[in-house]
């Protein structure tokens, strides 16, 4: 199961940054929130996975017996979701607000802001 | 009362900006409030700054949950201090924001936003835990995105794009070495991890996590060679944001490293030398970079970009003599370039543009004013006794002290670029006789405006000026102040004892 999340976990980051790196905005935007998605798996991956133990004591203990799933990494992602999701929508605007001004989505012909003025 | 002071900063910014959402249509209600909130700001600030300078270290636990648990804010003097400093450029910024912003973009909600950056900054220096810092860092990239973008012109929304997909990258590569950190040692707190990435065992997984924080940080302080968003995009957006931005807006991502290499990775030869490789090519990039530029406002991106490595080089010295003159020249470059930044909004509203060819004869037509911009523009420089010179020779005598001649002869440099670039703007737009411009339709210059208008173009531009005089000739004060910063952040037991507790 590791081993899967960590290929999985990679293959994101792979493709995200190539996402980033093509000339066009759309694939600007699908490359970040792969990188999202990755970045998340991988809290998740490190926060160690324990398969059905879920952080809650039994009624009649006042201590955890047993392994039990960290919930930090869970609340982190969560938090780290909401952010992304706040983020994307925004550039996804932002992307299609810039479209319609500049007229390309090469990022390679927005380059008025490199000029000598 | 007093347990929760240190939080104030923070409830009164978001106070400030929620009030001001209420008058969304009310441009003069949001002026006035906006420039009222930030003078409470800067008193509020004042009386922090004075509880923590009397009283050492507060911290509050969120929730009342016990560190190392729970989220803690630590307020330490350097924190302290950063709270006063953006107190202070957000007072300027707001009042020069009230004269120089648009109407059309004040109407879509201008000064909330920028209130909930402030925020966002106050929290970052505020927060004493990793993962809270990120989130700090969302909420400030994501007001500036909505500040950089305001208005919509073609050219803003083309440095939005390349600021915007930098910033979110430099997040998710932090995002990422959170969860490698949390990997390793299971905790999330600052001054907890400070204990547990010691006792690891693995110490070139420990080099690769804070090689992945310098990357993040990097990108946003603007170091060498991942500052390239910055002069795309800081010349792009209204004068006053350009000023917010270039006077804190980096700084966050040198005070992050600042924390996070004196607290967390702590003393590594290896990630020294990195950091200082990258102090020196920083400082010289960027000062070759100025150089070339013809637009006043590009000139000054590139000198933040070679500033920062002042900063950058004293973290990489390490020593406590180094330290103080990295915070010494924080201290400093908040308020100049800040002040900079809105010195170049007060050019271009006198002659309706930015470019130095076109410019000149500003000295003679505006003796007065030519006088006061005078006083931040030399301060950069550092020419004694004005600000930039003090911190200097912190750093050059930390230098001399670790044998790191390079640094030195870079630190050198930096400062003999800045004064030739420095002079040959003063030069060519104060001193070179009047060129005659096409006179712009709909544009308010500033020989048209009201005596009222006028004022708050230029009281801003003087406060700051005068808190960079008071930092030049008052540096003794300013160097107690750095050098007690530096001691506390290098002897960083007093912090991790005063966040966890563990002194009685």
């Amino acid at each position: 199961m590791e081993i899967l999340l960590a290929l999985m976990v990679g293959i994101l980051y792979g493709t995200g940054i190539y996402m980033m790196l093509r000339r066009s905005m759309v694939k600007l935007i699908l490359g970040i929130i792969l990188l999202g998605n990755g970045a998340n798996l991988l809290i998740f991956l490190l926060g160690r996975i324990t398969k059905g133990a879920p952080p809650i004591i039994p009624g009649d203990s006042k201590v955890f017996t047993e392994a039990f799933a960290d919930p930090v990494p869970q609340a982190l992602i969560l938090t780290a979701i909401v952010i992304s999701f706040g983020l994307q929508s925004f550039a996804i605007v932002l992307v299609k607000r810039a479209h319609t001004v500049v007229r390309t989505d090469d990022l390679d012909e927005m380059n008025a802001t490199d000029e000598d003025s | 009362m007093t347990q929760q002071l240190i939080l104030y900063p923070l409830f009164l910014q978001m106070a400030i900006s929620i009030i001001l959402m209420f008058g969304w249509s009310r441009i003069r209600f949001q002026k006035v409030f906006s420039v009222f909130g930030s003078i409470l700001s800067v008193a509020l600030a004042i009386v922090v700054f004075m509880y923590i300078w009397n009283n050492g270290t507060q911290t509050v636990q969120a929730g009342n949950w016990k560190a190392p648990f729970g989220i803690t804010f630590v307020a330490d003097m350097l924190s302290a201090t950063l709270v006063l400093l953006t107190a202070i450029s957000g007072l300027a910024v707001s009042i020069f924001s009230a004269g120089s912003v648009l109407r059309d973009r004040l109407r879509f909600g201008y000064f909330p936003i920028f209130h909930f950056l402030l925020l966002g900054l106050n929290g970052a220096f505020l927060t004493g835990d990793i993962f809270n810092l990120y989130v700090w860092f969302e909420i400030i990239i994501i007001s500036s995105f909505v500040l950089i973008t305001i208005g919509g012109e073609k050219a803003q929304l083309e440095g939005a794009v390349k600021y915007f997909t930098l910033n979110i990258l430099a997040s998710m590569i932090f995002l990422t070495a959170i969860a490698v950190l949390y990997g390793i040692t299971g905790s999330l707190n600052m001054a907890d991890l400070a204990g547990q990435i010691a006792m690891v065992e693995n110490r070139g997984l420990v080099q690769i996590t804070a090689l992945l924080f310098l990357i993040g940080f990097g990108i946003k302080a603007g170091v060498f060679p991942l500052y390239f968003w910055l002069p795309a995009s800081y010349h792009t957006p209204p004068f006053a944001v350009s000023a917010i931005f270039g006077g804190l807006l980096t700084k966050v991502g040198v005070y992050a490293l600042i924390r996070v290499f004196t607290l967390i990775f702590v003393n590594d030869a290896f990630l020294n030398n990195i950091i200082m490789i990258i102090a020196i090519l920083t400082l010289v990039s960027g000062g070759v970079g100025a150089l070339v530029q013809n637009n006043l406002r590009k000139v000054f991106s590139y000198l933040i970009i070679c500033h920062i490595g002042y900063m950058i080089a004293g973290i990489g010295m390490f020593t406590e003599i180094a330290i103080a003159g990295a915070v010494f020249y924080l201290i400093h470059d908040i308020i100049v370039k800040t002040n900079l930044f809105m010195v170049s909004g007060v050019v271009y509203r006198i002659k309706g543009t930015n470019s130095m060819r076109d410019l000149g004869g500003i000295y003679a037509n505006w003796p007065k004013i030519s006088l006061l911009i005078f006083i931040p523009l030399f301060s950069l420089v550092g020419i004694p006794p004005l600000s930039g010179f003090w911190p200097k020779i912190n750093l050059i005598k930390a230098g001399f002290a670790g044998e790191n001649y390079i640094t030195v002869g870079a630190i050198i440099f930096a400062s003999f670029i800045t004064l030739v670039i420095i002079a040959k703007l003063w030069a060519e737009v104060f001193w070179k006789a009047d060129k005659e411009l096409p006179l712009r339709s709909n544009f308010g210059y500033f020989t048209n405006m009201t005596i009222a208008k006028k004022l708050q173009f230029v009281v801003p531009v003087a406060l700051l000026s005068i808190v960079s005089l008071y930092i030049g000739f008052g540096a003794e004060h300013i160097q107690e102040l750095s050098a007690r910063i530096a001691d506390e952040l290098v002897n960083n037991q007093g912090y991790i004892d005063a966040v966890l507790n563990t002194k009685n």
